[in-house]
């Protein structure tokens, strides 16, 4: 088992992510998306720190950063959900194309 | 082959499978507990790589995070229970053939580049090693990291908020009403 294992797998939940975000009309799926990618990102750093830099703990004070990461911009992305819906009673990035072009 | 691959695999299979039904069940709660699914098994191949405590806190933390986002995917969306099939995408081929070309990117970076693999071990107690660099030489970015999780918590406070983010300086014009008729922010 070597790094590259676990980096193709952490590229793979990032392709999956990417699907994902691209293809749902939902934004609190297309959320799941971004988390899913998030994943895949917390997932290499872990293996980054174990194969390349593990005499220090440095790494893993990398990984709590991306966690922390991952948890504000749920919390900030569901906010923006509630004010989108507030406004304009819908819940669909196809309804949200205000500002697009 | 060792039980460690046998382990990783597993793993790797529920990661992969767990997330790519999330954007295929009907139903928001499975979608949920489908990601719910794919972050514990990252959480678990961390143990894989002698870190205990960050499978501890991804798994507390990924649950609490599911549970709260079942709330609002029920919220949200119009079919929680999946009784009614669903297929709410758009661009669906597009979208998969950026997936695909993202992963085969990625994959032949990672198995082009010649990686500085470390002889070193980490260290003994890990937790213990965390601990000592947070407190110690990256205060900073936990600091930092703290103030960015109380902007963020406003943030959210002052965009959720009944009466919007301007209070009641301005006039908003809302479907729904709080009683009443009366308008904010009227005539000073």
């Amino acid at each position: 088992m070597s790094l590259e294992w676990f980096l193709l797998l952490g590229a793979a939940l990032i392709g999956i992510g990417v699907w994902g975000a691209l293809s749902q009309m939902s934004i609190v799926m297309l959320m799941m998306g971004l988390e899913l990618m998030l994943n895949g990102v917390l997932l290499s750093v872990v293996a980054f720190w174990y194969y390349v830099a593990p005499d220090s703990a440095k790494g893993q004070v990398f990984a709590i950063i991306v966690m922390t990461l991952m948890a504000v911009e749920a919390a900030l992305g569901f906010a923006i959900v509630i004010a989108v819906y507030r406004g304009k009673m819908l819940d669909t990035v196809d309804g949200a194309g205000d500002l697009k072009g | 082959m060792s039980m460690e691959i046998v382990v990783f695999v597993v793993l790797a299979l529920a990661a992969m499978v767990s997330g790519w039904l999330v954007f295929r069940v009907d139903s928001m709660a499975r979608a949920t507990f489908s990601l719910l699914g794919s972050f514990l098994a990252v959480a678990c191949l961390m143990l894989l790589l002698a870190s205990e405590f960050l499978f501890a806190i991804t798994f507390l933390m990924m649950i609490g995070e599911m549970v709260i986002m079942v709330l609002y995917m029920i919220a949200f969306m119009m079919n929680p229970a999946g009784l009614n099939p669903m297929n709410m995408v758009h661009q669906p081929r597009w979208a998969a053939a950026a997936g695909i070309v993202t992963f085969l990117v990625l994959a032949s970076v990672i198995l082009v580049t010649d990686w500085p693999v470390s002889e070193a071990n980490p260290p003994a107690d890990v937790t213990a090693a965390i601990g000592h660099e947070l407190l110690g030489g990256s205060m900073l970015i936990f600091e930092t990291a703290g103030v960015t999780l109380l902007t963020g918590m406003i943030a959210v406070m002052a965009m959720a908020a009944r009466r919007g983010r301007f209070g009641d300086a301005i006039q908003v014009q809302r479907e729904d009403d709080d009683g009443g008729g009366h308008d904010h922010g009227g005539h000073h």
